[in-house]
């Protein structure tokens, strides 16, 4: 007795499966079909080569970089910019919103509620709004350049941007870093010895207590030591119209980055917030029970649970930010897509640059996510 | 089948060598066997014989990978038409209740009916409020099955299933995971099934129910039947050693 | 002595405590200081008042403006009827808009023919809220038609706005708070079922259903809004040339097939929390594929993720101010627009603060909302 076909389960799976996938290729094969025709009635053809071409537009800020050079040069500055203010934004939107998710957490009222307020307005209110406003509102706004605000010996804000002095390596850097070296050799050797003697006693405690001061010695002895001084300070200094020298910020990038951080960092709060109160109250007072002080309970036992909970969601976080700074279009900060943008405007070539501007994202978005699962795993089998 | 000589040869389940594979784990390893019309079985056996498995695949909750089960004169098969069928004809209870939580318990036991047996709102309720009645809970209707114990959660399950009219009642563990003072009120519910005729098969560890409700009692091991007797035979007389062994230790509980 | 108390022991309880609360009054005194000194003495609020209808409807035409009205007043009177038929939270909240339209038609922000017309939508309002309470017994079934009504109201308030024949408006005409809100309905009301349908297809024992659903979210979630909003602006024309769209409708599709990639992880979520058991049990009832998850699973997958859900939706809401870079003139680009505007040079930070109270306002009520909304279905409970 054989079944009939239309009602056979292992036949209709597979004959589902089929027909969701004709339609899938059918669909992609409209689409391309369109395309092509569309490609070809615009006078272009579906290649690669114009990356070689002369880009012929100038970026304002990035790796070095010429007019003159290929389109693939002037993208990959689009990429390391990317790079750049998503690194940098995700440090500070951490250490913000650490500092902010343990303040709503604090026992004073006040700062309690000044983190609240931080916390609400910023995540309530559009990132692009945000930006746009730190880029219009505050930073161009700043006086000019001959009117500099000069907080501190050195820094210099203006419209132009941020100036900060920059540290120049000097000859007596090798030497101190022979110090460095010495004192990272002797801080590890420390470390081991302490966890080993922390194993033996069978009670936990804080690893890094021997390895650390160690470390700092040795530096801070080095420093002085060290016959000529490691560092100098190159200051930003005013020549005609503008400052020379030193480290400076544009006002694009300092809009953005301010932009992002401040938005982030709210986010970051929360998360934080929500994993230390996810880790029961009563474990945190059993632990005080048992003798512990204010900050080994911190560290033995509320951070290491908290962390496993709170990474996960600050991955996508720190995935939002460095997909959130190609707003930078908005302002003129020179990224990838912004750059992307410019690049198909000039060549018409939409669908390449489009393509490489998805895989640039695609690419940080994994690797992000997948160095966060690692350290996700690290994390949960070292406690 | 000297056991059941008086009871017409009206076989409602057959089951012809039928195997079944968890990856390289053989679950069931060729089980030849077959219920009668009105039949009370209980099936019992050490964690892991495979006894759940064998009742689930009665109704297709699990696939077998050879042999044949013919339920109600329809084979089970791969044929999407003989898989609902079955199913509306086999009634199942699991020892997790498995309640629909975000309904009422008369709307967890209207559901089927209005929605597989198109039957209208006010007949099914109609049902659904006499198998409450049924099953002695009939206050509890429009409360949802968090609010109400698990002996009243099962019972309430019991009157899903049959709700749908089955011809047959597959029993799960049905009182593992209750309270001891809760499983007399579901035993009872099933003690009145048993007399009103249903055909029940039970996988169960409560000794004292398949003595006085059972026909026949099936002992599985290791993925096949071991022993199938009836009561009598089977706590005074077991053929078998793991047999004897099982029964010594369920005893002693 | 029971604030001296509460100061102590919220303030002062130990020296660092007491530190902190010296530095961040400080902190506090400076910044409200410097806020309050710019924003009664430098800052000029006239562009406010005097771009109002702008920031509202942006260039709709004012002889079209009734359209909006008809709207609006729709709006208001199933929400008053709903208030009044479900009571509990949809109540508070038909009262609490209701105030606040009551209290914008008091205050003299607006002309006076405006200040009528909100007036008799707050009016409406509570007409229609005295029905739906009185209603509430005679009729049982109400509950489902107002559903309906509102899943109507929804074409309704597109054909209303963009009328008929000669007098029709423009989508490229929508703009300001109007076409922010419609943005963000048309994002929500189609990135849902898109969403709902994406997390099943991932979750499906078919695995090409499964690959491509995962291959959608994941190249989706991959990239920044941005890029689907130039894709959808560029890359339809290219691929579809025979169908004409114009910018906004080109905008919402971006806008819903980007959220719906992340509607479906939230939704995914619920799922897996769904025990094998339900299924099962839903089997052995004899319902099929698509009566299982219609009846038994989602309506317990999406009732355990609704705070996500919402989270979803007010991150959308936000989102749909990313169409001012592909040149829509939704909030965010009436903004720019009026800061561009020579009459009202050197006015960003007015503006901006005006448009982001707005925002603000829109996406904090959501939240509160739909903690309201957690309370009382018991979410988290089984």
């Amino acid at each position: 007795m054989s079944i009939p076909f239309w009602r056979d389960v292992r036949v209709l799976r597979v004959l589902l499966q089929v027909l969701f996938l004709i339609g899938i290729f059918l669909l992609a094969g409209v689409l391309y079909t369109n395309m092509l025709t569309g490609l070809s009635n615009l006078g272009l053809t579906l290649n690669l080569d114009f990356l070689g071409n002369e880009a012929g537009f100038d970026i304002s800020e990035g790796i070095e970089y010429e007019p003159s050079e290929t389109y693939l040069k002037a993208f990959w500055v689009g990429v390391v910019n990317t790079l750049k203010v998503s690194l940098i934004g995700i440090v500070c939107a951490t250490i913000l919103g650490l500092v902010v998710g343990i303040a709503r957490l604090s026992s004073n009222w006040l700062i309690r509620t000044i983190a609240a307020i931080y916390v609400e307005c910023f995540r309530n209110i559009p990132l692009l709004l945000q930006i746009l406003f730190w880029y219009t509102a505050v930073i161009l706004q700043l006086p000019r350049v001959r009117e500099s605000i000069s907080l501190f010996e050195g820094v210099f804000i203006n419209q132009r941007g941020v100036y900060l002095p920059s540290p120049e390596p000097t000859a007596g850097l090798n030497v101190w870093g022979g110090f460095l070296l010495a004192g990272l050799v002797l801080a590890v050797i420390l470390y081991i010895l302490r966890a080993k003697q922390l194993q033996r006693l069978e009670r936990p405690g804080f690893r890094a207590k021997w390895a650390l001061p160690a470390f700092l010695i040795v530096a801070v002895l080095g420093w002085f030591l060290t016959p000529e001084i490691p560092f100098t300070l190159d200051f930003p200094v005013l020549r005609g119209f503008n400052f020379v020298g030193g480290l400076s910020l544009s006002p694009e990038f300092s809009a953005l980055l301010i932009g992002l951080s401040v938005y982030t960092g709210a986010f970051i709060a929360e998360i934080v917030r929500s994993g230390i109160q996810a880790v029961a109250k009563g474990q945190r007072e059993a632990a005080r029970a048992v003798g512990l002080s204010e900050s080994q309970t911190l560290q033995l036992v509320v951070l290491p649970q908290a962390i496993p909970i709170i990474v996960p969601p600050l991955t996508s976080q720190y995935l939002n930010l460095a997909k959130n700074s190609s707003l930078a279009i908005a302002i003129g900060f020179p990224d990838v897509f912004s750059i992307g943008n410019t690049m198909m405007l000039q060549t018409g070539q939409s669908i390449p640059v489009f393509a490489m501007i998805m895989v640039s994202y695609l690419i940080m978005s994994l690797t992000t996510s997948a160095a966060m699962n690692w350290y996700n795993r690290w994390i949960t089998r070292n406690r | 089948m000297d056991h059941l000589e008086n009871a017409p040869n009206d076989p409602i389940i057959v089951c012809e060598d039928v195997h079944k594979w968890f990856d390289d784990f053989h679950v069931l390893k060729g089980i030849t066997t077959s219920f009668q019309k009105g039949e009370k079985a209980v099936i019992c056996g050490p964690s892991g014989s495979g006894k759940s498995t064998f009742i689930r695949t009665l109704n297709r909750l699990e696939e077998h990978q050879r042999g044949t089960i013919i339920v109600d004169g329809v084979e089970l098969s791969d044929d999407l038409r003989n898989i609902n069928l079955i199913r509306q004809e086999v009634g199942m209870v699991f020892q997790q209740f498995n309640l629909f939580p975000h309904l009422t318990n008369l709307q967890n036991i209207t559901l089927g009916p209005i929605r597989v047996r198109k039957m209208t709102k006010s007949e099914a309720e109609e049902i659904a409020l006499s198998l409450l009645e049924r099953v002695d809970i009939v206050d509890q209707a429009y409360k949802y099955p968090s609010e109400i114990s698990g002996g009243q959660q099962q019972r309430v399950a019991i009157a899903r299933a049959l709700a749908m009219e089955p011809k047959i009642m597959l029993f799960d563990e049905p009182t593992s995971a209750l309270d001891p003072e809760m499983i007399t009120e579901v035993l009872d519910v099933m003690r009145e099934l048993a007399r009103s005729g249903m055909t029940m098969l039970v996988v169960t560890h409560e000794m004292g129910f398949a003595r006085e409700v059972a026909d026949r009692i099936l002992f599985f091991d290791e993925g096949a039947i071991v022993e199938d007797a009836a009561p009598a035979n089977f706590f005074d007389n077991p053929q078998h050693e793991r047999t004897k062994l099982f029964i010594s230790q369920t005893l002693q509980h | 002595m029971k604030i001296l108390s509460w100061l102590k022991d919220n303030l002062f309880s130990t020296w660092y405590n007491t530190l902190l609360t010296v530095l961040a009054l400080g902190f506090v005194y400076f910044l409200s200081k410097g806020i309050l000194v710019w924003a009664f003495t430098d800052a000029n609020w006239d562009v406010i008042p005097a771009n109002l209808q702008l920031f509202s409807v942006g260039a709709y035409p004012r002889s079209e403006i009734w359209r909006v009205w008809v709207v609006l007043y729709t709006v208001c009177a199933l929400l008053g009827l709903s208030g009044g038929i479900w009571g509990g939270l949809p109540f508070r909240f038909a009262i609490g808009i209701g105030s606040v339209g009551f209290v914008c038609a008091l205050l003299p922000l607006f002309e006076w023919a405006t200040r009528g017309w909100i007036f008799g939508n707050v009016a409406l309002l509570g007409a229609f809220l005295v029905l739906g309470v009185n209603v509430r017994g005679l009729v049982s079934k109400m509950r489902p038609w107002i559903l309906g009504a509102w899943l109507l109201s929804f074409p309704w308030t597109l054909i209303m706005l963009r009328g008929f024949g000669e007098n029709s408006v423009l989508t490229t005409n929508w703009g300001g708070l109007l076409l922010t809100l419609i943005l963000a309905a048309v994002g929500i009301v189609f990135c849902f079922p898109l969403g709902v349908l994406l997390a099943l297809g991932r979750r499906s024992s078919f695995p090409a259903v499964k690959w491509v659903s995962t291959a959608y979210i994941e190249l989706v979630r991959g990239v920044p809004l941005i890029t689907i909003l130039f894709m959808a602006q560029i890359m339809i024309p290219i691929f579809m040339p025979n169908v004409r769209l114009d910018k906004v409708l080109r905008a919402m599709l971006g806008i819903t097939f980007f959220s719906a990639a992340y509607m479906a992880e939230n939704v995914r979520g619920g799922l897996q929390a769904i025990p094998k058991g339900q299924y099962e049990a839903a089997h052995a009832l004899g319902l099929n594929y698509p009566l299982t998850t219609l009846f038994i699973i989602l309506p317990q997958a999406l009732r355990s993720v609704i705070p996500a859900i919402v989270g979803q939706f007010i991150a959308l809401f936000k989102d749909t101010s990313l169409v001012t870079i592909v040149g829509l003139l939704d909030l965010l680009g009436i903004a720019k627009t009026v800061i561009a505007n020579p009459d009202w040079l050197g006015l960003q930070a007015e503006v901006y603060l005006f448009v982001a109270v707005i925002y603000f306002v829109f996406s904090y009520s959501m939240s509160y909302v739909s903690q309201k909304i957690e309370t009382a279905l018991g979410v988290g409970k089984t």
